[in-house]
């Protein structure tokens, strides 16, 4: 079951990296997408940016040679690689803002067939807010979301209509969940591939908005 | 003009009820020391304006645990259940801003600028109570400046009149709180004299800064 877990999340992993090209600016939230650094085609070169500063985001460091002031933005060690930089907090998201990030992977907590999505607010709760993915939805040149196709109790993540207060309204271009990928269109959801293994009855059966097959 | 003084006496300016903006995310690039010599006085009922909340015990988190905080303004508080637990107590107001946007009101602010204009929030809760302004057929919402009576910012490197360089990702808000407060002290891990530091390389000249204090070490350091 373990292992199992482990699979799914490494699939939507590879598979949000074969979306990377030569070159492109990406941002990786935390979870799963963090994961996505580790599946880079090694053809390809990506440079990494993390919103708390800067660009160039290399491996984690060896343990004892962390430094304190060079952390992502979950708040993890990392390190930087030759030919990165540091910058303020309005150049990071202008970045994001002015059009010069190609890739933003976030996670869900709802998405839906229009490309809206909630990941920030719980009702009954405070927290945790935003942080930056409202900037990052709204500003990055397309938008993945990578997340496990329903929640710890089995139910649908990805709905015809968000009920969670909303991180950014049809912004969504694709979704890669552990069951396939599907792409958002004007038209609604189309599948774009099943996880080896998977129907495409059970993908509809687990999603709570209609999928259209490929043409 | 002696701008170096004590954590406690620079600590001291900052008065009951007033408005504060404290630098660093997730308590990188936080003023460590200053927050933690804040946290022990019964200087209350603050605003605070900051990234992130932090950790009950690392950056803004000290300030929030101490009970010293009535409203915060900020991105994010997942990292911070002591938060969220005063939240739901009723003893804290949240409000949330998306990052990009609290960034960029503090630097409008600092820059003299009368608002700024951006999608993020577009299409959700955000919205509430602001103006859709519409530029070349796009829609943006107007963000006002935001500024505070006080910042409380951390750099790695200072000299006696207050140029200010930072090291890493311990940069973030502190260059832009830098600009957008009436009264701004710096906490630096080491001072030096003035002409130390190459004037290509400061990162916040030295007059927005009114305070510096080095720090001792002391409760100084990061997690």
């Amino acid at each position: 079951m373990k292992n199992d877990n482990r699979a799914r999340r490494e699939y939507i992993a590879r598979r949000v990296a074969q979306e990377l090209k030569d070159g492109d600016v990406v941002n990786l939230g935390i979870g799963i997408p963090t994961m996505v650094a580790n599946f880079v085609p090694p053809e390809i070169t990506v440079i990494f940016h993390s919103e708390n500063g800067f660009v160039g985001i290399g491996p984690s460091p060896q343990v004892g040679e962390e430094d304190p002031d060079i952390i992502n933005a979950g708040g993890q060690p990392v390190t930087i690689l030759p030919g990165g930089a540091f910058f303020d907090s309005t150049v990071a998201f202008g970045i994001i803002r002015g059009g010069h990030l190609d890739i933003a992977v976030l996670g869900a907590l709802e998405v839906d067939a229009q490309g809206n999505l909630a990941n920030w607010a719980i009702p009954g709760r405070s927290g945790p807010g935003m942080g930056g993915a409202m900037d990052l939805v709204s500003g990055a040149k397309r938008v993945i979301v990578a997340t496990e196709h329903t929640t710890k109790d089995g139910r649908p993540k990805i709905v015809e209509r968000c009920s969670l207060p909303l991180t950014g309204g049809q912004i969504v271009d694709l979704i890669v969940s552990d069951l396939g990928v599907l792409e958002v269109t004007p038209a609604g959801l189309l599948l774009k591939e099943l996880r080896p293994g998977v129907t495409i009855d059970e993908l509809q059966a687990k999603t709570a908005a209609e999928i259209r097959d490929k043409p | 003009m002696e701008k170096v003084m004590t954590a406690v006496d620079a600590v001291n300016r900052v008065k009951r009820g007033s408005t504060v903006m404290i630098g660093g995310f997730l308590g990188v690039g936080a003023p460590q020391q200053l927050l933690a010599v804040l946290a022990k006085q019964m200087i209350n009922e603050l605003t605070i304006i900051c990234c992130a909340a932090d950790y009950p015990h690392n950056g803004v988190g000290r300030l929030i645990s101490a009970g010293l905080v009535k409203r915060a303004i900020l991105s994010h508080s997942g990292t911070n259940l002591e938060i969220e637990a005063r939240a739901a107590a009723g003893e804290i107001e949240v409000e949330f801003i998306p990052q990009g946007t609290l960034a960029e009101r503090i630097r409008a602010a600092g820059m003299g600028l009368g608002g700024i204009l951006v999608t993020a929030g577009l299409g959700t809760a955000i919205e509430k109570g602001k103006r859709t302004i519409e530029v070349d057929g796009n829609s943006f919402l107007l963000e006002k400046p935001l500024k505070a009576d006080v910042a409380l910012i951390k750099a790695a490197r200072g000299d006696h009149a207050g140029n200010l360089v930072y090291h890493g990702a311990a940069r973030n808000f502190n260059p832009l709180m830098a600009t957008a407060a009436d009264l701004v002290i710096a906490e630096v891990a080491e001072l030096v004299p003035v002409g130390e530091i190459n004037p290509d390389q400061v990162m916040t000249p030295a007059i927005f800064v009114d305070i510096i204090v080095q720090t001792t070490g002391i409760e100084g350091g990061i997690k």
